[in-house]
């Protein structure tokens, strides 16, 4: 479904990501971590074309989407949905405007249909009555999950989670970690979350990758790689700092 | 010269480069996209309806300033009755327009930057462009197609606004006979005259909204980098705007004819 060959990406002196290659199967459930700043969300974003690679492919469906201009990704990507880190909800409108937006710019259903639509997903995500509220007016985690059923609504193909679970307090996260795999397991969609919560990781992903150095450290089952004694990935999965680095 | 400067000549033409594509692209899809027609009365509403204030209170004051200080030098060589004349013409072909597409500037081109800033540093643009919208498409074509049409509407306001304010205080206030004023401001007012300050405008317009729109779209991230791309769009567009009017009167001068 997804194949990435050895991306790179530099940001002026900085070698983000160095030679990044995976592949994601047909509705594969896969998570990708990695430290803060370490390249996961530009990764992420060179799925749906969103960056573009200094070298490398990134080929969707067979296509190699880097060769693509802006209105021939536009197609491409109405196959993905994404929830981004911050929601990215469009503030000037409401949440049901903003969960039906593509179905309103498709004008493929009628405006009662797509009312329809909108209440089916926003049930899904349990906020069934906010329709007509702001962004503003929802709390962090209200707001993840309206960019979530913004996502799904207009049944995309393959879903990108762009930490999911950051800025949420642990039963937010868990609501938001039960909401994604329902939607998997619904769904059958092909699902790809960065994030650096261990315990999301865990849940969420039927495969894990990390990033690390800019490169793809590893490539494993959830349980082995929790069950892995190599130095780099289990220090970061049980979240010990290198005591190098905090010496002062 | 130093790395400084040599930098900061390579980002303006870099920046100058980069908004002259927008506009490329700009005018690409409006001629091959079908626009949101919602999107546009929605932005003709608001650069419109939202700035008659500024354009009613602009117009009236420098209508009525122009006509008072005409007449305190007409009055001089027994010339009152002209008064009206030169305040239409003046209105007409250069303070109307360029006093207006100035407050526009301000009041229309601070807040799309803002907006669209907003909108880049939230990660909102690329949530539109992950929802299959072409940001050009969504955000850009709209307010420039409502620019066009609303601009000339605003400055025609602005100078009969400009006009009538200057009549009653010539006629009401300065005493000013008012059949030689009103038949000397016809005479001496050519259709010309308007219809170059019209074209002005709308070219004006078009420079507001594309230096608001590209500085929106390219600002840095953070509160600051939002505050300056703003700051930049309003001086960049009013610097655009006098300068252009210096070349735009010249050659309208030239293709329209002197009156």
């Amino acid at each position: 479904m997804i194949e990435v060959r050895n991306i790179k990406k530099r940001f002026g002196n900085h070698e983000v990501l160095k030679g990044v290659t995976f592949s994601i199967e047909k509705g594969e459930a896969i998570t990708i971590i990695g430290t803060s700043g370490g390249g996961k969300s530009v990764l992420l974003k060179h799925l749906i074309g969103l960056i573009a690679p200094d070298s490398g492919e990134v080929l969707v469906a067979g296509e190699n989407i880097d060769r693509m201009n802006e209105r021939q990704l536009l197609k491409v990507r109405r196959r993905f949905g994404m929830l981004f880190q911050g929601a990215a909800l469009f503030d000037s409108m409401t949440v049901a405007e903003n969960v039906g937006f593509v179905l309103d710019r498709e004008q493929k259903m009628t405006p009662a249909e797509i009312a329809k639509r909108v209440e089916e997903v926003l049930t899904l995500v349990n906020l069934n009555g906010t329709q007509k509220k702001k962004p503003s007016e929802l709390s962090g985690g209200m707001r993840k999950r309206v960019g979530l059923a913004r996502a799904i609504a207009y049944r995309p193909e393959i879903l990108l989670y762009d930490e999911p679970t950051t800025g949420l307090d642990p039963i937010a996260s868990d609501m938001i970690d039960q909401l994604i795999i329902r939607v998997v397991e619904e769904t059958k969609v092909t699902s790809i979350a960065v994030t650096h919560d261990m315990r999301s990781a865990r849940r969420i992903g039927k495969r894990i990758l990390m990033l690390h150095q800019g490169k793809i450290y590893t490539d494993q089952k959830p349980d082995d790689l929790f069950k892995s004694e190599d130095p780099i990935i289990h220090r970061f999965v049980n979240g010990i700092a290198d005591l190098k680095e905090t010496s002062l | 010269m130093t790395s400084a400067t040599k930098d900061a000549i390579k980002d303006w033409f870099t920046g100058l480069g980069r908004g002259a594509i927008l506009c490329q692209q700009t005018i690409g899809s409006i001629c091959t996209i079908k626009p949101e027609w919602r999107n546009v009365v929605y932005q003709m509403y608001f650069i419109g309806v939202k700035s008659q204030s500024v354009v009613v209170i602009t117009g009236a004051f420098t209508g009525m300033v122009l006509c008072a200080q005409a007449y305190f030098q007409f009055h001089k060589i027994k010339m009152d009755t002209a008064t009206l004349a030169m305040v239409s013409v003046a209105m007409g072909s250069q303070l109307g327009p360029v006093l207006t597409s100035l407050m526009v500037s301000g009041r229309v081109g601070a807040a799309i930057t803002a907006e669209l800033g907003s909108m880049r540093v939230t990660e909102q643009v690329d949530a539109l462009r992950t929802l299959a919208a072409h940001p050009i498409d969504y955000l850009i074509v709209p307010r420039s197609m409502a620019m066009f049409f609303v601009m000339p509407l605003l400055t025609a306001e602005s100078i009969c606004i400009g006009i009538l304010s200057a009549y009653i205080l010539a006629v009401f206030f300065l005493g000013i006979n008012q059949t030689y004023l009103w038949y000397n401001m016809l005479h001496y007012t050519n259709g010309r005259d308007i219809f170059a300050g019209l074209i002005k405008a709308t070219i004006f317009g078009m420079i507001i909204v594309m230096t608001a729109c590209y500085k929106g779209l390219s600002c840095r991230d953070g509160a600051e980098g939002v505050g300056q791309a703003t700051t930049e769009a309003v001086v960049f567009s009013s610097i655009g705007i006098l300068i252009s009017n210096f070349f735009l009167t010249m050659m309208l001068n030239r293709l329209l004819g002197q009156p």
